[in-house]
């Protein structure tokens, strides 16, 4: 009996595990997050002192951070906003990392050890110019802490200790692009040069110490300039003419320009266009040409002399100077996988401190940028090391012949993501590797149980804690009964496609995709999207599913397309067809071929649909549903909606079997005058809805409106564009809609004045929540539109239903009248909002969570019950047991509802919600410059028992249960014969 | 609520106009307020062919073009498949200028007058009707200037309309002066598999309302002291639950456990009961055995 009591107790104990929030030992359980830094633009080393080395890097996602040069790891890194570009970097003092941001407005000093910022200043100017850094490290002892920052066309000094301006000076009236500053060796005195609007050369001599312009010289030349200045040494200049034939260098000591042009016969020899390199290369210019290199040499009086010509040069790095006034500058030529560095002395061409080659694998394309390092040998003398910077964005570093560390940076910059389910686990395929065995099962479980009992040292927690970390059961690289391992596959910015784990994020494979490589016909490529294309799941199960990637070659419209097939397993691009017609929009059908492939509808700028995949059975197929196939656009620009339809085969003359013509079938026009689109959004695809009916406290039946083909749409009026605050509240109007896709029907116009955007919504089932800013309240808000079918509402009589005589299992037709009714509710919310998104799962039972990306680079689950019009401000006992609950104005904010508990995920750009295969769990994948994954069970998981459950636990209970019933059984035999006996 | 402050606006309308110098006339009123109470006109308007030349649009803008109030006229236009758009019917209504001289123009009393199908034309829509296609109608965006950017266009698979006659629905969705957007389509359901069907009568029963825009519903405002009281309120009363709902926790368990010792007091009753004589017999040897130990203690 107690011993029941007992057993009851320990299974309700058990079962509480299923908490609201995470607890502290269950981070990284089933979450994880790994932090990017984008692309490197400028690096900067910081090796001279003792202690650890590192090296200093800005980057493309706006990043500035400090790596460890031994392992790649980040030591700290702050991210700047989207619009705050970094364009110079450097080291002032020795101590502050000073950055000069957002178009030369912005110099910021950054604490080196830990990456706090020391100050910040912000430098006003006229007009935009290019912005230029300059931390003068040998002015005297006295004017050390002058830094010099040129940006909007003013040049600033600024005391590098506290960021005071110290003095301004107006350089750019006249419309002189200012392009180097130049402080000599000695003296006190900057030189600011630059070209004119009339291909002048203009010089400006400054003196440091108050800012005066001591002189300003300039001087036209007949030829004119063509591209940028290079500047060799610290009184040339050395740029191309208009002709692009002949090199001009320019001297300018003291205020005095004289020009020297020298024909270079050797430009001759090359068809392409030759191009100044904007390397800073001591004495020296390097002019590309075809890929090749030209090294020219200027000499001290003036004149210069082609050094050297070396083919395939992919990069070069400026030039460093070591010890004993010596230079160096690296350079990489590549060919195939092979890399090969050479590090040459400026002063003297023939030798080179190092040449080393390097053969990696070729998903990473070709060297883009190279930085260069030199250190001190064991043997004292010097060596180096170079960090790389790659096609596919990913970093290297490069020391004695071997890659040191690699950094995959591409993942900062995720387009698109789609999963893929792992492959089944098969008799043949052995996985005994990565189980384990009985014994260290039930170790483990003994462990836990004594965790669990209080009896554990402290040893013992960590060891447990490990196990659940490490535990192989989730990087098992096949298909699992819950469904929570699968593979994300992420399309990114440089064109490199990634496949990662779900389990612990790791990359099972990355691919840098041959279709979206730059050629003559498709100058820059970029990705799109991703689709799921072969997802085989019934009688093609041998084969390995794979996605389609679609991207184009330019930044308008009309742009030529690119798709390319790629195995979701191996990552092998199986096909690719590049180019094709323009990509405008893409349609995944409902339909699939006998292959298991998803027969897709892209649409082209002209308005012609392109079936794929292009094979006579796909046609067959799109025939039969031809006059079904409806498609909407969204004309942002023109503010129209309109509808399509397909309607047959394309003209013979024009194209092939596969191409369709579709005819306008409805348009809605909104006046320009007083409206502006900002934002559509429709229901995901693969959505699932469990059920139609919704049953309210008093015992009455709500029909959701279910359609697939609901599109929302929010307009501002025109004034009301600008970022908030910019317009008063009576000018300011949102407009949302809800227009049915098929018939352009409007469902749904509702005002809401004195609002404005940014509008973030997610429409899911049949509710539609939206996030926009309120001037009149001065805060964001949050509404809510549900949507309720009317036709349906005469089936809640049972008799009819018996009878049959009802119209739940008629088809439903777009084209019929909707009768619906919307309910709507708003509600204050704190937080702006960088990304909306709600949680799906696989039936589509459990109920919805809002997940939303907040300014702080987090990601909140809201319930969707706090989203509920139906709240009122004293709920009866009946709405109460239906789960509604009491009105307020603001949504709770609750600690523990972030989903990224104490994490960020620096600039959150996507949110992603996967249903697993267990219905009480979605899985979520956030991405911006960092990655986040986790699992969520909006429901709890009342469908599983926990991975913490303790098996072992519940299994010793069972057999002391059993002994105990054979114990108390013998003594009770035992007593019963005494008895017998007396 | 709304029908209130409707009226006292009206009523604010009319306080303004008779205190002006009043070349309203009272006619205007009873529409705006008739306007006003509904929400939207909605007018039907059996086609009548001989109603439709009643008035050329030509003359009645030139002749109200000054008129603040003034009667507009805006085409209809319909095409059959992928033909040519082709007149097809009139709307008239009233533009009304805001009562607070802003630039504000709104439409009232929408009326439809609906061209009949000539040969030619009920021709074209037997073959959209064998072949399943669509109808499509436009108007223009703009009503005050008809030749205008553009044409809100709205199509309908011809096969939804033919019931007795030729039924259809306009919804039209306006902004001022400007038609957003046309739902256009059969009344009723139109159910999936579209079955041919001629209309028996070529004429059309037209329905047409024109829908205004909805308000979003404000956040509601609680003031401190509301929420204050609201807590307060909380507080005072706590929800009344029954004894069971707060103790069912414990009672299980004790309901277990009597029941567990019901049956076992049942099962030592029933051993009492058949091994009674036994017992008995035992009690007196025990009996007699503490006597036998207190004699020999003796």
């Amino acid at each position: 009996m107690a011993i029941r009591a007992f057993l009851l107790c320990i299974i309700l104990f058990s079962s509480s595990y299923t908490s609201f929030a995470l607890y502290e030992d269950q981070v990284g359980l089933m979450d994880w997050h790994q932090q990017y830094i984008g692309k490197v633009k400028k690096a900067v080393f910081q090796t001279q002192k003792a202690g650890r080395k590192r090296v200093v890097v800005s980057t493309e996602e706006n990043a500035i951070a400090a790596l460890d040069l031994r392992h790649g790891e980040i030591f700290w890194r702050q991210i700047l906003g989207v619009n705050d570009v970094i364009d110079e970097i450097d080291i002032a003092l020795g101590k502050y990392v000073v950055t000069l941001s957002s178009g030369g407005s912005v110099l910021r000093a950054w604490n080196l050890p830990d990456g706090q910022m020391v100050w910040e200043s912000f430098l006003l100017g006229s007009k935009p110019s290019r912005s230029l850094l300059l931390t003068p490290t040998n002015f005297g002892a006295d004017k050390d802490n002058v830094i010099l920052a040129y940006g909007n066309g003013c040049l600033h000094a600024v005391s590098s200790i506290d960021g005071d301006i110290l003095w301004k000076k107006e350089l750019a009236e006249n419309g002189i692009d200012v392009q180097h500053l130049v402080h000599p060796e000695e003296g006190d005195t900057i030189y600011a040069l630059g070209i004119g609007e009339a291909s002048q050369f203009e010089a400006y001599v400054i003196n440091v110490r108050n800012g005066e312009l001591l002189k300003h010289s300039s001087k036209g030349f007949t030829g004119g300039f063509s591209g940028d200045l290079s500047l060799p040494t610290s009184d040339k200049v050395v740029v191309l003419d208009s002709s692009k034939s002949s090199l001009v260098s320019i001297s300018f000591v003291g205020g005095e320009i004289k020009f020297q042009e020298f024909q270079i016969s050797d430009l001759q020899g090359y068809s392409g266009e030759a191009v100044l390199l904007p390397s800073k290369l001591a004495g020296m210019v390097a002019i590309k040409i075809d890929r090749s290199l030209l090294f020219v040499k200027l000499k001290d009086e003036g004149t210069l002399e082609v050094v050297d010509t070396v083919p395939h040069v992919e990069a070069v790095s400026d030039s460093l100077s070591f010890a004993e006034g010596q230079t160096a500058f690296g350079l990489i030529q590549q060919d195939g996988a092979k890399i090969q560095l050479t590090i040459k002395s400026s002063n003297d061409w023939k030798s080179h401190f190092l040449k080393e080659s390097i053969e990696f694998d070729q998903q990473r394309g070709l060297v883009h940028k190279v930085f260069i390092n030199n250190y001190v040998r064991t043997d004292r003398t010097y060596g180096f090391r170079a960090l790389i910077v790659m096609e596919d964005h990913s970093l290297l570093l490069l020391q004695q012949g071997a890659v040191v560390w690699n950094r995959e940076d591409a993942l900062a910059s995720i387009i698109d993501v789609t999963t893929s389910e792992l492959p089944v686990q098969k008799d043949g395929v052995s996985v005994a590797k990565v189980e384990h065995n009985l014994f260290e099962w039930l170790k483990g479980h003994l462990l836990k149980l004594k965790a669990t009992l209080m009896l554990a040292t402290p040893d013992d927690v960590a060891a447990v804690q490990r196990i659940r970390l490490q535990s192989a059961e989730k990087s098992k690289m096949t298909r699992d009964h819950n469904g929570f391992r699968k593979l994300l596959i992420v399309l990114t910015r440089a064109g490199k496609l990634f496949a990662l784990h779900t389990g612990d994020g790791r990359i099972v494979w990355s691919r840098l995709l041959n279709a979206f490589h730059k050629s003559g016909t498709c100058e820059s490529p970029r990705g799109i999207k991703l689709h799921q294309w072969q997802v085989p799941h019934h009688h093609a199960l041998d084969e390995n599913p794979s996605v389609l990637v679609v991207g184009t070659c330019g930044h308008n419209s009309d742009a030529s397309g690119i798709l390319s097939f790629v195995d979701a397993y191996k990552g092998e691009e199986l096909n690719y067809l590049a180019p094709v017609h323009s990509i405008t929009q893409i349609i995944p059908l409902p339909f699939t071929d006998s292959t298991e492939q998803h027969l897709h509808l892209i649409i082209d700028s002209e308005g012609y649909g392109h079936l794929y995949p292009r094979t006579p059975e796909a046609v067959d197929i799109f025939q039969k549903e031809l006059g079904n196939i409806y498609w909407y656009s969204v004309d942002i620009n023109n503010n129209l909606l309109k509808g399509h339809v397909v309607k047959k085969n394309c003209k013979e003359e024009i194209a092939d079997d596969y191409c369709f013509e579709s005819s306008d079938l409805w348009s809605v026009i909104f006046p320009s005058d007083s409206e502006k689109i900002i934002a559509t959004s429709t229901r995901k695809f693969s959505e699932v809805v469990h059920t139609q009916a919704k049953v309210n406290a008093d015992q009455d039946v709500l029909y959701k409106y279910i359609s697939k083909n609901l599109l929302f749409l929010a307009t501002v009026t025109p004034k009301a564009m600008g970022d908030i605050g910019s317009v008063t509240p009576d000018d300011s109007w949102l407009f949302v809609y809800l227009v049915d896709t098929i018939t352009g029907r409007v469902l749904l116009r509702m005002s809401h004045h004195g609002c404005q955007g940014p509008v973030h919504a997610v429409f899911s089932e049949n509710w539609v929540v939206y996030h926009y800013f309120n001037l009149r309240a001065h805060r964001y808000e949050m509404s809510v539109v549900e949507i309720y079918d009317q036709s349906r509402a005469d089936n809640k009589d049972v008799l009819k239903l018996v009878l049959g005589k009802h119209n739940l299992s008629a088809p439903v037709s777009s084209y019929s009248r909707p009768e619906i009714m919307t309910k709507s509710q708003s509600y204050f919310f704190t937080h702006s909002v960088k990304a909306v998104a709600v949680t799906s799962t696989a039936k589509g039972i459990t109920s919805k969570q809002l997940l939303i990306g907040t300014i702080g680079d987090q990601v909140l689950a809201l319930d969707k019950r706090f989203l509920d019009p139906r709240r009122s401000l004293n709920p009866t006992q009946a709405e109460k047991e239906e789960g509604i609950m009491p009105l307020t104005d603001t949504l709770p904010i609750m600690p523990q509802a972030f989903v990224t508990h104490a994490l960020k995920v620096e600039g959150l750009r996507s949110i992603i919600a996967i249903p697993a295969k267990l219905e009480s769990t979605t899985l979520i994948f956030a991405h911006g410059v960092d990655l986040f994954f986790t699992r969520l069970a909006p429901s709890k998981t009342y469908d599983s028992l926990t991975d913490d459950f303790n098996y072992a636990l519940l299994l010793l209970t069972i057999v002391a249960l059993v002994i105990s019933i054979f114990v108390t059984w013998i003594w009770s035999e035992r007593k019963d014969l005494q008895e017998k006996w007396r | 609520m709304r029908t209130k402050t409707v009226v006292a606006a009206g009523f604010f309308l009319l306080l303004i106009l008779t205190t002006s110098s009043g070349f309203q006339s009272d006619e205007l009123l009873v529409d705006d307020e008739e306007f006003g109470l509904e929400g939207g006109i909605r007018s039907r308007s059996r086609s009548d062919p001989n109603n439709v030349n009643a008035a050329t649009p030509q003359s009645i803008r030139k002749r109200l073009v000054s008129d603040p109030d003034s009667k507009i006229q805006f085409p209809l236009e319909h095409a059959f498949g992928d033909s040519n758009f082709s007149r097809a019917g009139t709307f008239t209504a009233r533009l009304k200028s805001s009562s607070h001289g802003s630039q504000m123009q709104t439409l009232t009393k929408l009326r439809f007058s609906r061209n009949a199908f000539t040969g030619p034309e009920k021709e074209d829509f037997e073959k959209l009707l064998k072949g399943d296609d669509f109808y499509k109608i436009r108007v223009p965006s703009n009503v005050l200037n008809l030749s205008g950017r553009e044409y809100v266009v709205s199509s309908v698979k011809a096969r939804c309309l033919p019931r007795d006659g030729l039924e259809e629905h306009f919804l039209i969705h306006m902004d001022g002066v400007n038609i957003l957007a046309v739902n256009y389509g059969s009344p009723g359901a139109c159910q999936y598999p579209r079955q041919l069907k001629f209309p028996a009568k070529w004429s059309f029963n037209s329905h047409t309302v024109l829908k205004p825009t909805e308000q979003a519903p404000r956040t509601p405002i609680f003031s401190e002291a509301v929420v204050g009281e609201n807590a307060e309120g909380d507080e005072v009363q706590p929800p009344e639950r029954s004894f069971w709902a707060k103790y069912w926790m414990y009672l299980i368990p004790l309901g277990l456990i009597v029941m567990n010792a019901m049956t076992q007091a049942m099962n030592m009753a029933e051993e009492q009961t058949s091994g009674q004589a036994g017992a008995q017999g035992q009690q007196a040897i025990g009996a007699q055995r503490a006597q036998n130990t207190v004699v020999r203690r003796r």
